[in-house]
């Protein structure tokens, strides 16, 4: 990563922009996607898309590269200083998820050429990828900015755009899953500004650093309980974080494929980044997620979502909605870190953003060429699947083992990290917990391996296997969740950093 | 008609401990809360309780209005005027949570229009738009 970013600092006019990076990061994609609707063509707005995401996935890498040699940037929006201008400020943690949500954002395009032009009428195509680029910026705005407002108002460009992306979906049931989705995501983020609104009442700051040494004095009042209580709330709303996961399952289940794959791997880990930085930056010095018990509200959410998500998956005749439920369960592993806070656990979570985010979309890339293929999820379509698609079967097997948390894949990895997280803190249930519901994950995996392997095709199917351009992003991720799951020191070692550059600022925070 | 007046004064008694209590002694404008909580509850509670998909989208809108309020209302200053430059004014309502709120009116607008427009797909592709008859299709689809 850093040879990266000497990469980069070695090309011309190098100097002039890498200072203004973290804004381009964002101006980018939001000033490039309304080009879209001028553009009409649908190849053409396909390739305008792809140019401008794999150049947001560039900066994010010399990003990280530039976070990993030389520590926090801080970025005043035109030279505004803090707190009265937006800052936004880039440390290990929000360079790992821009690099995540970038890398899934750049390499589901090729997919989402294919995919879409199957799913979606042709003339309405240019508006998924408006759509598609404004759901990017506002994932990478939340991720990079450093005010509590700002916050917001990324936030409800991604929700906009993705409901209207869910929307696109083929079955009419698309638009109520969508219209459900506004609904929770609404309720959310306006619970989310109405805690700011307190914080706001109680500091006169949004600035989150300038929040974070500002709230201390004032965190015995009920106002700021009740804003840390909202944001909590709000954004476990958008996290999809068990009870209030509802929105989810039909969402992904009825969206286009190439939208499931992008907002399955991207939204909820975006979520779940907001949620780390309010509790662990902005509230980090008030001591009020131990002192209100919320670590252990997080602690029990999390494993009774990671039960509840794959226990309720294993009825799933639909594979995609069986996908979903899959996920809620995955966010439940990530809350059970976020719950534990400590260094240790942290890393656990950071590293299953990544490695979720690497597996689900393979997951989901695999049963959407499946879907281009032979035009249905249901179960019982999928018999000898194996057969009639090797390739793409394997794509999901891989990914299940990975969900599964088998050894070689990097579901293994984020499991044990979390097993040895909850081990220091002598939580031996917890690491009992995550190797029971890894159980419930192998009843979910098998049932589909079932079918696609040992049932014999129908007669007269014939083998025919996804095309090229969706084959390839899927083998890659599928590559990805090997090669992760064998060489686990790198992403641990990335985002062992993000948790410290979180948990690191907090006085008396465990290491 | 002093009799009738006598006749109520209990009842305007009650009234007068009813705003002594929202009011609370020493905070003057605690009310204006009160409002906000109750016109957030009022929405919330829409949302939650109606089956109708267009009655739904109200009920957001009064709770994103209610949130609005509670924006404004942080914002006065007691004795503080309109927050613009102009001679002889020193004390003004502050100005900041009036901007913010108007992104966030700006996103409730969006937010609306949005689901007004799906509602309107939603009529077309299930010839309804109350929430039980969906769920019971959708429930139909399942099995």
């Amino acid at each position: 990563m850093t040879a990266f970013y000497a990469f980069f600092l070695s090309l011309p006019y190098a100097a002039a922009i890498e200072p203004h990076l973290p804004v381009l990061q964002i101006v980018i994609p939001l000033l490039c996607a309304p080009i879209c609707v001028l553009l009409r063509h649908p190849r053409l707005s396909w390739m305008w898309a792809t140019a401008i995401i794999w150049i947001a996935f560039f900066i994010a890498l010399v990003l990280l590269g530039k976070v990993l040699a030389s520590g926090l940037i801080i970025y005043e929006i035109g030279n505004w200083p803090a707190p009265w201008g937006i800052e936004y400020r880039i440390d290990a943690a929000n360079a790992v998820v821009l690099v995540i949500v970038t890398a899934i954002g750049a390499i589901t395009l090729p997919y989402a050429k294919t995919s879409v032009e199957k799913e979606i009428p042709e003339p309405r195509i240019y508006l998924f990828y408006l759509m598609y680029m404004l759901c990017l910026t506002g994932l990478l705005g939340i991720t990079t900015t450093a005010d509590a407002f700002n916050l917001f108002v990324f936030l409800e460009i991604s929700s906009l755009s993705s409901y209207v992306l869910i929307s696109l979906g083929g079955n009419r049931r698309a638009l109520t899953a969508s219209y459900r989705y506004l609904i929770m995501g609404t309720l959310g983020a306006t619970f989310y500004i109405i805690g700011v609104g307190m914080m706001y009442m109680m500091t006169g700051s949004l600035n989150m650093a300038d929040l974070q040494t500002l709230l201390p004095a004032v965190d015995h009042t009920r106002t700021v309980l009740a804003a840390f209580a909202f944001v909590v709330v709000g954004l476990g709303l958008k996290l999809a974080m068990f009870p209030l996961h509802t929105w989810l399952p039909n969402a992904y289940a009825f969206a286009p494929s190439a939208v499931s794959v992008f907002i399955a791997s991207t939204a909820t880990k975006v979520a779940v980044y907001a949620l780390l930085r309010v509790v662990f930056t902005v509230f980090g010095h008030t001591g009020l997620f131990e002192t209100t018990g919320i670590d252990l509200i997080l602690i029990i959410l999390g494993i009774v979502g990671m039960f509840a998500g794959a226990f309720v998956a294993i009825f799933q005749t639909d594979v995609k909605r069986m996908l979903a439920y899959s996920s809620v369960s995955q966010v439940g592993y990530m809350v059970l870190g976020m719950g534990l806070a400590t260094a240790a656990g942290l890393t656990g979570t950071i590293v299953h953003l990544f490695n979720h985010a690497v597996m689900k979309g393979a997951a989901f890339m695999a049963i959407g060429a499946v879907f281009y293929v032979i035009g249905s999820v249901k179960l019982q379509d999928l018999a000898g699947i194996g057969k009639r698609m090797p390739v793409t079967t394997a794509v999901f097997l891989v990914a299940g083992l990975s969900l599964i948390g088998t050894p070689l894949t990097v579901g293994f990895i984020s499991k044990w990290q979390l097993v040895q997280a909850a081990l220091d803190h002598g939580f031996w249930w917890i690491a009992a917990a995550i190797l029971f519901s890894s159980l419930l994950a192998i009843v979910y995996v098998w049932r589909v391996v079932e079918v696609a392997y040992l049932k014999a095709p129908p007669e007269g199917a014939v083998r025919r296997e996804a095309p090229m351009f969706m084959l390839v992003p899927m083998v890659i991720l599928a590559g990805a969740t090997v090669w992760f799951g064998i060489d686990g020191d790198t992403t641990l070692r990335i985002a062992g950093e993000a948790a410290n550059a979180l948990i690191g600022s907090v006085p008396g925070g465990k290491p | 008609m002093q009799g009738i007046v006598d006749a109520f004064q209990p009842l305007y008694d009650l009234w007068l401990s009813f705003e002594a209590f929202m009011v609370g002694p020493a905070s003057p404008g605690l009310l204006g809360y009160w409002i906000v909580i109750g016109l957030m509850m009022t929405g919330f509670y829409i949302v939650i309780a109606h089956d109708n998909l267009v009655k739904k989208i109200v009920g957001l809108n009064v709770f994103q209005v209610s949130v609005f309020l509670f924006y404004i209302l942080m914002a006065k200053v007691s004795g503080g005027t309109a927050p613009i430059l102009a001679e002889g004014i020193s004390v003004y309502s502050n100005p900041l949570p009036h901007v913010l709120i108007l992104t966030a009116i700006v996103v409730g607008v969006a937010t609306t229009a949005l689901g007004l427009a799906l509602v309107v797909r939603i009529r077309n592709a299930y010839n309804t738009i109350e929430d039980d008859e969906i769920l019971a299709v959708e429930e139909e689809e399942d099995r």
